[in-house]
């Protein structure tokens, strides 16, 4: 692909967010985190073809923000679900049964950790702490955070992401 | 007034609830910046802090006006930067203060950066907090429109840029080396140390790195003095510090409290006590990354010397406590789990030694263990934990909660080991190993 088809991936709105994130930092690359966030907002997960416009955008090989990209495990490199339920599994949870409710958010979704629904509806992954303790066992559904959730209250809190 | 007692946490408890920047400033709030910049020097901002003796709250504990003291003085760009990772499991302590008063971190923030001679300031903010993301985001743009930050600042030549980076993930991105490289946009490895970043730290410019609380208790130092700091903490210590509590109790929560309060004030007092039916077993004072406390150790004050004499960290300060009907064993394969998961995967001993670490501990728990595992348990986390053998301290926090646990619950491996079953099976299914 030339260098035209490369940049031409990312739609104006992307590249204008890329850019801005990137003249808060002293160099381009820098933006790296930033950008895959900000194209992943848009298309749910981080594309090669992303991959490779974004690393043009930057002024960086494919190959290292492949590296970084495949770092983090918030970047998603593979296809998810419109909604991403991460179940905590760290030491606090843990204590407070996030096995129990893992195995019954499995049985609600019918998905096992690190599966998408057949519907694209849902994807389930592990996540560590997310510094809700006190809320223990604790679950993410996008962006919103619920806990202490009792594997009744799942029907009430899936029934909120269509 | 609370805020003379708390504060940290007293403008939240007057307010109710989130703290506006109009109440924040009716409360006093920015005055202590109006003060530092208008009426002192960087180097007597960073002599009050010295001499409040406010230690890092992240963790370490490292005195903070010292850190400071340790930026050069040199012509250029210099950097601040707030770790706002949070990533220590059973830590929720900065979480509760981005989302209820997010300016006394934006005015902690631009002291310190005065303090220092940095024109640039990042909160390097974990990604899953969406909430605390929300709060300090309106909050910094509030305190632009309102000329706290930006150009000018208090009518000086003083000028100050605050920006969030939103991390994307990974318990290492805390360890303050790799939290520069992942501000820089690359993976989050650590790096080798000296250089240590007040010399040489983002993009290899003299910076300085500190917790979320730690800066939030700059404003109150700056308002009230450095000997009423001081007299806040019960023993040795200065100040309040933000405990926590979850695990079995009546009453999980959140305190600010005098540093120095007991272990068991905290637990029997601010959190209710265990549950009925639960008895107490263990406790991890600081995190994930520190090792267990017991039943004897419950009069302990909570401050960085005294429990690092019972052979622990305060660390975060906030506590997990394990009950009875917990398996000590299953606990362990937990934790190391997340150390084994979250390793960065640099240095040898950390990426292959934890996942090792964590098999051996599956089997015992599955009751396909072998005689001998307990010590090669033991060797083993003694070599991979050793400081110096790898770049951080992520497999040496690995491992402080895995040797107290073979210390203290030792005779649980051994039933494990002995009757190839876990007794506790029935209250607590097995975590399933990554294998």
């Amino acid at each position: 692909m030339s260098e035209v088809e490369f940049i031409e991936v990312l739609s104006n709105e992307e590249i204008d967010l890329i850019e801005e994130a990137a003249s808060h930092v002293p160099d381009r690359p820098s933006a790296a985190i930033e950008a895959l966030q900000i194209v992943q907002e848009k298309r749910g997960w981080i594309s090669d073809q992303s991959i490779g416009a974004i690393a043009r955008l930057l002024g960086m090989s494919a190959a290292e923000l492949d590296s970084i990209a495949t770092f983090y495990n918030l970047i998603f490199r593979q296809p998810v679900g419109r909604h991403v339920v991460m179940v905590c599994d760290s030491v606090s949870c843990y204590v407070m049964g996030c096995d129990n409710l893992r195995v019954a958010v499995e049985d609600s979704i019918g998905v096992k950790p690190g599966e998408t629904t057949a519907d694209d509806r849902f994807t389930l992954l592990p996540i560590v702490c997310l510094g809700a303790c006190d809320r223990a066992p604790a679950m993410m559904i996008d962006d919103q955070l619920f806990g202490p959730v009792k594997a009744d209250d799942l029907p009430g809190i899936l029934e909120q992401f269509e | 007034m609370s805020v003379e007692l708390k504060p940290l946490t007293g403008r939240i408890d007057d307010v109710g609830g989130l703290v506006s920047l109009e109440a924040y400033r009716e409360a006093g709030g920015y005055e202590a910046a109006r003060r530092a910049l208008t009426e002192m020097t960087p180097g007597e901002v960073q002599e009050i802090v010295k001499e409040a003796n406010l230690r890092g709250r992240g963790g370490a504990g490292f005195p903070t006006g010292v850190k400071w003291s340790f930026v050069p003085d040199v012509e250029g760009r210099k950097y601040l930067v707030c770790n706002g990772d949070e990533m220590e499991p059973g830590t929720f302590k900065d979480r509760y203060l981005l989302e209820y008063d997010p300016h006394l971190l934006v005015e902690g923030m631009l002291i310190a950066s005065y303090a220092i001679g940095a024109d640039q300031a990042y909160v390097f903010l974990r990604g899953e907090y969406h909430e605390p993301y929300r709060q300090l985001d309106a909050a910094i743009r509030a305190a632009r429109e309102a000329g706290l930050l930006g150009d000018g600042i208090f009518g000086t030549s003083y000028a100050l840029s605050l920006d969030i980076h939103r991390s994307g993930g990974r318990y290492i991105c805390g360890e303050e080396t790799a939290l520069l490289n992942a501000l820089e946009g690359k993976r989050a490895n650590p790096r080798t140390k000296p250089p240590f970043p007040p010399a040489s730290g983002a993009w290899g410019r003299p910076t300085i790195v500190n917790n979320i609380e730690t800066l939030c208790n700059v404003p109150g130092i700056l308002s009230h003095g450095a000997e009423w700091y001081q007299d806040l903490g019960i023993g040795e210590d200065s100040g309040t510090k933000l405990y926590g509590v979850s695990g079995r109790v009546n009453n999980p929560g959140l305190w600010e409290l005098p540093i120095g309060t007991t272990i068991r004030e905290i637990i029997e007092v601010h959190a209710g006590g265990m549950m009925e039916g639960y008895r107490l077993r263990g406790i991890l004072p600081g995190g994930a990354s520190t090792d267990f406390l017991v039943e004897e150790h419950l009069d302990l004050p909570m401050d960085y010397g005294s429990i690092q004499a019972a052979g622990s960290r305060m660390g975060t300060g906030t506590m997990i406590l394990m009950d009875d009907s917990v398996c000590p064993v299953g606990i362990s394969l937990n934790l190391q789990h997340f150390f084994a998961q979250e390793s960065c995967g640099f240095c040898t001993p950390c990426r292959e030694g934890l996942p090792w670490l964590e098999q051996v501990l599956a089997d015992i728990e599955a009751g396909r263990g072998e005689p001998g595992d307990l010590e090669l348990l033991d060797k083993n986390a003694a070599f991979i934990g050793a400081p110096g053998n790898t770049f951080c301290l992520h497999a040496t926090g690995a491992i402080e909660p895995l040797q107290s646990a073979l210390k203290y619950f030792r005779e649980d491996f051994e039933e494990h080991l002995a009757t190839g079953r876990c007794k506790y099976r029935d209250v607590m299914p097995v975590q399933e190993s990554a294998g």
